[in-house]
C-alpha cells in the first residue's frame, strides 16, 4: 500500500494544548516536516518560547529547552556558539519575540547568529488572553486596547522582517502567512531556505508566519483565516526581505 | 602547581576559569570589572573557546543559560546593576538544574550609586534574589590566592550539584595585585556532554528537554522539594569556612571578602594589647556555617560583625546566635572602607561597653 499521509517524525502523540484551529498545529507540522526531509530531528535543539507554545516540546520531540519570556535568541546564542554542530532554532510569538524580546532578537540578528527564528505573528498575546502586541492593527480591539489600537497612543505595527533586513549580518528573512494551502506550501518554501541557511553556515535567518488566534479575534478558524486576508496582509505583505548570497 | 605570577584580581578571575575550563564567557561591560571580559577577550579565541560581549546582562546570562544546558562550563561576570538585570536568569537557572559560575564585583548601590567597593548585594546573593525559593552557591574569597583557588571549586561545584555558582567579590578584590599560583589546567579534552545535555537527541535513547515551566501545582511542589533536597544536600556537605584565632577568643569578628582581609589586621592589633580578639570568617555565604557560629558563642562574650553593607550578613549571625550573646555591628556605606582602625575603634567601644 502506498503511503500518502504520515505524521512527521518529531510530532508527538501528545494531544495539544492549543484552541480548535490555532494555526501554531500548522507551524509545528512544517518545522517537524523539514526536520525529518533535511535529516535535523536528531540534531535540533527548540528553543520555545513563554507564549501559547510555551509546551511545545511536548509536541515537536526533539532535544528542547524552554526559554524566558522573550529570550529565546540569547540562549540559543549560548547553545549554538558552544556546539556549533547542532541544529538550533527557536519558535516564538509577536509578544515574545516583538515586544519583551527584541532586544535579544535584534542583538543576535545583529551578530549574524547562525540560527534559526520561526516567529508566529498572532497580532496579540494569545496565552495572556488577547492583549495588543507590537503587531496589533490599528483599530484592533484587544483586551488591552478596548477602543482599538490608537496610533497616537500606541504607535503603529511593527514589522520585524523589514527591520531585520536592514542589518548587515542577517542571511535569510521573509514573511510568510498560515491562511492558506497555497500560502502554507510557500511558508515551508521559505522556512526551508532559512534551515538552509543555518545548516550551510551563512548566518542568521527567521521567517515570520502570520497567523491567527480564533479564540481571542472572536471568529471562527474560517473567519479568522478570512481575516488575515482581508486585514492582516495588506499590512504584512509577504515576501522575501533578505536573501543573502549563497541561501538556497 | 606553577610558579607564582604577580596579577590583578580581575585578571586572576579569568586566569582561573580558563584554567578550570571555562568554555564560554558572555557577558556586558560594567565597572570595576571590566577587566575581566577584556582578559576573557585576548584569551578565548586563541584556546578555540567562546567570548561573546552581549547586548545587555539580561541577554548575557540567558546566553549563560543556554549554554549552560549543554552542560559546558560556562561563566559571566559583572557588577551590582548588571547582576540585578541577570535576576530573571538566576532563577530559571535555578529551577533547570543546570550548572554555571556567576562572579559579582560588588560596588556601592542602591541604584547607579558609585563604583567603589561594597558588600551590599550579600542579600540578594544568599537569599536568592530572583522569584521562587532558590539558592545558589556563593563563595567569597578574601585573597587573590583564595580568589585563584576558589575559581576551580566554583565550576566543581556547579557541575557536581547542577547549581549556580556566585563569587561574591568587591571591587576592591579586582583592583589590587598579588602574586599568585594556579592550580594545574583541567584537561578540557576529557570534557563530554552530560547525559542530561540538549545538544541534539543523536543516538541517545530518550530526548532531554530542560525547563523550568510545570503547571500543575503538584508536579511543581516535587521539583521544589527536590531543589530542597539539594540544598539540604549542600548545607550539609560544602559548608566552608576560616576561624582565625579562635582557639582561645573571647570576642569574635565576623566579616568577609575585602572586610575579613581588613579583619586580620584587627585581630593582631588587638592581639597585641592583650584582647583575645579572633575571626570567623564564612568562605561559603551560603551554605552558611551556621552551627560554627552557633558553637562559638558559647565562648565568647560578644561578636562584632563588619560589612561594607548596613548590617545583611548581620542577620545570619543573629539567626546563628539566637539571643545568646550580644551581636555588634559596624557597616560602612556606599562604597567608603574602613580602616583597620576604624573597626577596632568601634570594636572598643562595645568592649568597654561589655565590661
Ligand atoms: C517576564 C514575563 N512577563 C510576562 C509574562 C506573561 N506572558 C506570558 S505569555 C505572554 C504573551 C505571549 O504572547 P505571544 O508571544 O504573542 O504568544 P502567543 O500566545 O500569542 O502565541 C505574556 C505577556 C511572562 N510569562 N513573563
Ligand atoms: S489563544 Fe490564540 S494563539 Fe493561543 S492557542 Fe488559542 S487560538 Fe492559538
Ligand atoms: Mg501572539
Amino acid at each position: 500500500m502506498k503511503t500518502v499521509y504520515k505524521k512527521p517524525e518529531s510530532i508527538t502523540n501528545k494531544p495539544t494544548t492549543y484552541c480548535p484551529g490555532c494555526p501554531h498545529g500548522i507551524a509545528h507540522r512544517l518545522v517537524a516536516e523539514l526536520l525529518e526531509e533535511m535529516n535535523l530531528t536528531r540534531e535540533t535543539v527548540i528553543v520555545w518560547p513563554v507564549g501559547c507554545s510555551v509546551f511545545g516540546y511536548y509536541f515537536i520531540g526533539t532535544d528542547a529547552v524552554e526559554a524566558a519570556h522573550g529570550r529565546a535568541c540569547a540562549m540559543a546564542t549560548g547553545i549554538k556558539r558552544t556546539h556549533p554542530e547542532s541544529f538550533v532554532m527557536t519558535y516564538q510569538g509577536d509578544g515574545d519575540l516583538a515586544s519583551i524580546g527584541i532586544a535579544e532578537t535584534v542583538h543576535a540578528a545583529a551578530r549574524g547568529e547562525k540560527i534559526t527564528v520561526v516567529y508566529i505573528n498572532n497580532g496579540n498575546y494569545g496565552m495572556t488572553g488577547g492583549q495588543m502586541a507590537p503587531t496589533t492593527l490599528i483599530g484592533q480591539k484587544t483586551t488591552t486596547s478596548p477602543y482599538g489600537r490608537d496610533p497616537k497612543l500606541t504607535g503603529f505595527p511593527m514589522h520585524v522582517p523589514e527591520m531585520l533586513a536592514t542589518l548587515e549580518a542577517t542571511a535569510y528573512i521573509a514573511r510568510a502567512a498560515l491562511d492558506s494551502p497555497q500560502h502554507i506550501i510557500q511558508a515551508k518554501k521559505f522556512l526551508k531556505k532559512a534551515f538552509n541557511t543555518q545548516v550551510n553556515g551563512i548566518g542568521f535567518s527567521l521567517v515570520e508566519m502570520i497567523s491567527s488566534c480564533p479564540t481571542n479575534w472572536k471568529m471562527t478558524p474560517v473567519e479568522a483565516m478570512e481575516r488575515i486576508r482581508q486585514e492582516v496582509l495588506p499590512v504584512f505583505p509577504i515576501g522575501e526581505f533578505k536573501v543573502a548570497e549563497g541561501v538556497e | 602547581m606553577g610558579e607564582k605570577i604577580l596579577m590583578k584580581g580581575a585578571e586572576v578571575i579569568a586566569e582561573a576559569a580558563i584554567r578550570a575550563g571555562c568554555m564560554a564567557f558572555f557577558g556586558y561591560p560594567i565597572t570595576p570589572q571590566n577587566e575581566v571580559p577584556e582578559y576573557f577577550s585576548r584569551r578565548m579565541p586563541k584556546l578555540g573557546r567562546v567570548f561573546l560581549q552581549a547586548g545587555s546582562e539580561v541577554a548575557a546570562i540567558n546566553m549563560v543559560y543556554g549554554a549552560a544546558c549543554t552542560g559546558t562550563r560556562v561563566i559571566t561576570t559583572s557588577s551590582s546593576p548588571g547582576i540585578s538585570l541577570m535576576q530573571e536568569g538566576f532563577s530559571y537557572i535555578a529551577n533547570s538544574d543546570v550548572p554555571c559560575v556567576v562572579v559579582n564585583a560588588m560596588r556601592g548601590g542602591p541604584g547607579l550609586g558609585d563604583i567603589a567597593p561594597a558588600q551590599a548585594d550579600y542579600s540578594q546573593a544568599v537569599k536568592g534574589g530572583g522569584h521562587g525559593d532558590y539558592h545558589s552557591i556563593v563563595i567569597a574569597p578574601h585573597t587573590l590566592q583564595e580568589e585563584a583557588d576558589l575559581m576551580f571549586d566554583a565550576f566543581d561545584l556547579a557541575d557536581k550539584y547542577r547549581i549556580m555558582t556566585v563569587v561574591l567579590v568587591d571591587g576592591l578584590m579586582g583592583q589590587m595585585m598579588e602574586p599568585v599560583e594556579f592550580k594545574e589546567w583541567v584537561d578540557v579534552k576529557k570534557f563530554k556532554a552530560p547525559d542530561w545535555a540538549t545538544v541534539g537527541q543523536r543516538d541517545r535513547d530518550q530526548r532531554n528537554i530542560i525547563t523550568s515551566l510545570e503547571i500543575l501545582p503538584e508536579g511543581l511542589e516535587k521539583m521544589n522539594l527536590r531543589l530542597q533536597e539539594k540544598y539540604r544536600k549542600i548545607e550539609k556537605n560544602e559548608i566552608r569556612f576560616e576561624e582565625y584565632k579562635m582557639d582561645d577568643a573571647e570576642y569574635a569578628i565576623t566579616a568577609f571578602g575585602t572586610v575579613a582581609r581588613i579583619a586580620k589586621t584587627v585581630v593582631g592589633m588587638a592581639r597585641d594589647e592583650g584582647i583575645k580578639l579572633g575571626l570567623i570568617r564564612p568562605i561559603t555565604l551560603w551554605p552558611f556555617p551556621t552551627k560554627l557560629i552557633e558553637k562559638r558563642a558559647k565562648q565568647l562574650k560578644f561578636f562584632f560583625d563588619s560589612e561594607l553593607n548596613a548590617g545583611q550578613m548581620l542577620e545570619d549571625v543573629k539567626l546563628a546566635v539566637n539571643g545568646r550573646k550580644p551581636v555588634y555591628f559596624y557597616g560602612k556605606l556606599g562604597g567608603v572602607v574602613p580602616s583597620a582602625e576604624d573597626i577596632y575603634k568601634e570594636f572598643k567601644k562595645h568592649m568597654e561597653g561589655g565590661r
